[in-house]
């Protein structure tokens, strides 16, 4: 066991750092702190990614003056799809932020519960 | 290259473009686009089905490189029967909708409501069309932003609020995902679908813990979007709420779009072998036959026609789930199959209770519903069909769908398969007893002064025979439909 953390430290880290995302997203009732588990959670599988993309004592996938052998560079697609991730992840933090902006304005508050039961209350 | 090869590419493009066009065209014009368009993708899509009689599976290339590196579409029959039939129920839904649309979104955001349809249909189109994992993950999210978008398109209290929960919930589901993704990344090194199965082919025995912890969570994800139980908690709000053509297009074409990429998943990354042997299938099975009772319980427990019909969804889409978990070529089909008639079928019924409650004075419960079927002729004919149909009378596609399954089942021959066909019958019973309670509800003679009735105009009139008709011919003459989904399940894997 200990030597699973050690010899893969970053992905023992990221994967500690998605169980936190993923509960706060799912269990705390503050509006706020589910958006910032939702970003602890993406920000967790990008350190997931980068991990597994880098590989020691190569280069950067940039092109250097002499070296055009395939195997001095690192993969560049791990980066990729991080920075994919990331652009996704900011289009939806966006989105819930400015949803709950709305329901704050609505509701004056930001637990979640609290809001869908004014919510239901408003109807009848 | 035949161009009717380019049908997948250009319904993804015309869908992103049109898009961007509804934004900023004066509103009549937005409102024309966004229903003209799934039109013309469901066209599209009929002469690539027809194509596909004497045409081989292809791949269509994206960008400069080949397929390990650059992206890359798929297209065969399923995809193709698939997307010309989500498109054709979101064109009838937008085409009866509209005017609801017109009467319950502020004016102001009638374009972005045009937007955000047009993207969720881009997205589904993806979905059924990828051939890459990773980008399967960007159009997960881009459905699941659209999708939020028109929950809350209505602006009221309680959509806010169940948009709200329909967020937390699948964004979980999407951060499943892509760490599902990551991780068989991490695994076999390959994004495209055929890749991973070529890498995953040659490690011998059963599926590895990481694979299956990917399989897991990939699972665990999908499902989540698609409300299978225990995961459903956010579905009845947010079908519920919304303006009928949102709920519509949310219970017939979204939720499809994901099943449909779970099911791509299975056949063609991981293979139906190593989900049976991860023990996958059997959890699977034993969720939806739970699902199947739950919701219809639930269901029977509604006075709101919406929350009811949008319970059944979840007893429906536990029945896919049932089927996708034999994990058999032709339970794969009865799945599929069963995808296009809760398709049509459920669409059918929210629209044709959207037309009940508007001669009901606007409310969804059974007193004021008393005797709508006689005030509107036609939603009272559409809603009785639809819940016929999603009980199973022979005539009707719910009658073929699970005859395909019950076959599927008993060709597996075990334990599982008296249990699903147990399960059928019991969840028929189920369906019976609430579906035939509404429909004799709005058939009973009603109050005496009738409310004003609102006119619904001739788009939802038409739209809702079409439906009507779509339904009798899955149920009657869907043979030919049902061989060229067999044949495209065959080709996928």
């Amino acid at each position: 066991m200990a030597a699973l953390f050690s010899d893969h430290l970053y992905e023992a880290a990221a994967m500690l750092l998605f169980g936190v995302g993923f509960t706060t997203l799912l269990l705390n009732r503050n509006l706020l702190k589910k958006i910032i588990g939702l970003n602890v959670m993406d920000t967790a599988v990008y350190l997931f990614l980068a991990s597994m993309g880098y590989i020691e004592g190569r280069f950067p996938p940039i092109l250097r003056e002499g070296v055009t052998d395939a195997s001095a560079y690192v993969n560049p697609v791990p980066a990729g799809l991080v920075l994919t991730g990331i652009v996704v992840s900011v289009s939806v933090t966006a989105l819930l932020l400015a949803l709950t902006v709305r329901l704050y304005e609505r509701f004056r508050t930001l637990n979640i519960d609290e809001i869908v039961l004014l919510a239901r209350k408003g109807e009848k | 290259m035949a161009p009717v090869q380019n049908v997948p590419f250009v319904s993804i493009l015309l869908c992103m473009v049109c898009a961007l066009l509804c934004a900023v065209l004066p509103g009549k014009a937005a409102r024309f686009l966004a229903r003209a368009v799934p039109g013309l993708i469901c066209l599209g899509n009929l002469a690539l089905t027809f194509a596909f009689r004497d045409l081989e599976p292809f791949h269509y290339p994206m960008g400069h490189f080949p397929a390990p590196w650059g992206n890359e579409l798929r297209a065969g029959p399923l995809e193709a029967v698939c997307s010309a039939a989500l498109a054709l129920t979101a064109f009838l839904s937008l085409n009866a909708g509209m005017r609801k649309v017109r009467q319950q979104i502020p004016e102001r955001k009638q374009n972005l409501f045009c937007v955000v349809t047009l993207m969720t249909l881009c997205a589904v189109c993806a979905l059924l069309y990828t051939n890459d994992l990773f980008t399967g993950y960007v159009f997960i999210e881009i459905s699941t932003l659209s999708a939020a978008a028109l929950i809350f398109s209505r602006q009221d209290d309680r959509s806010l609020a169940a948009s709200l929960r329909y967020l937390v919930m699948n964004l979980t589901g999407s951060g499943l995902c892509l760490m599902g993704i990551s991780m068989l990344y991490g695994i076999t090194g390959q994004l495209n679908m055929e890749s991973i199965r070529q890498s995953l082919a040659a490690a011998e025995g059963p599926p590895s813990l990481p694979l299956r912890a990917v399989m897991v969570l990939l699972t665990v994800g999908l499902s989540i979007k698609c409300g299978l139980f225990p995961f459903h908690e956010w579905l009845p709000d947010a079908y519920a709420y919304s303006t009928p053509a949102s709920s519509a297009l949310l219970s017939s074409v979204v939720s499809k779009g994901y099943l449909f990429l779970l099911i791509k998943f299975y056949m063609r990354c991981v293979g139906l072998e190593a989900v049976r042997a991860s023990g996958l299938a059997t959890a699977l099975s034993s969720l939806a036959g739970l699902g199947l009772l739950i919701g219809s319980l639930h269901a029977i427990r509604q006075w709101d026609l919406r929350r009811m019909i949008s319970y059944s969804s979840v007893a429906q889409i536990s029945f896919v789930f049932l089927a996708v978990g034999l994990c058999t070529p032709e339970a794969m089909t009865a799945a599929v199959f069963h995808m296009l008639v809760h398709a049509f079928g459920k669409s059918m019924l929210f629209l044709s209770a959207s037309g009940l409650s508007d001669v009901s004075g606007g409310r969804f419960d059974a007193d004021s519903l008393q005797g709508a079927g006689k005030r509107h002729f036609a939603a009272g004919a559409a809603f009785t069909l639809g819940a016929v149909s999603m009980t199973g009378v022979p005539l009707l596609g719910g009658f073929l769908s699970k005859i395909y399954l019950s076959q599927a089942a008993i060709a597996t021959s075990g334990p599982l398969s008296a249990a699903v066909l147990l399960l059928l019958a019991l969840s028929t019973f189920l369906n019976t007893l609430y579906f035939l309670h509404a429909v004799v509800g709005i058939y009973r003679p009603g109050p005496l002064e009738t409310p004003p009735r609102r006119a619904t105009g001739a788009g939802y009139l038409v739209s809702l025979c079409l439906m009507m008709a779509v339904n009798l011919y899955l149920g009657t003459a869907s043979a030919s439909l049902y061989s060229t989904l067999l044949r495209g399940i065959s080709l996928f894997a």
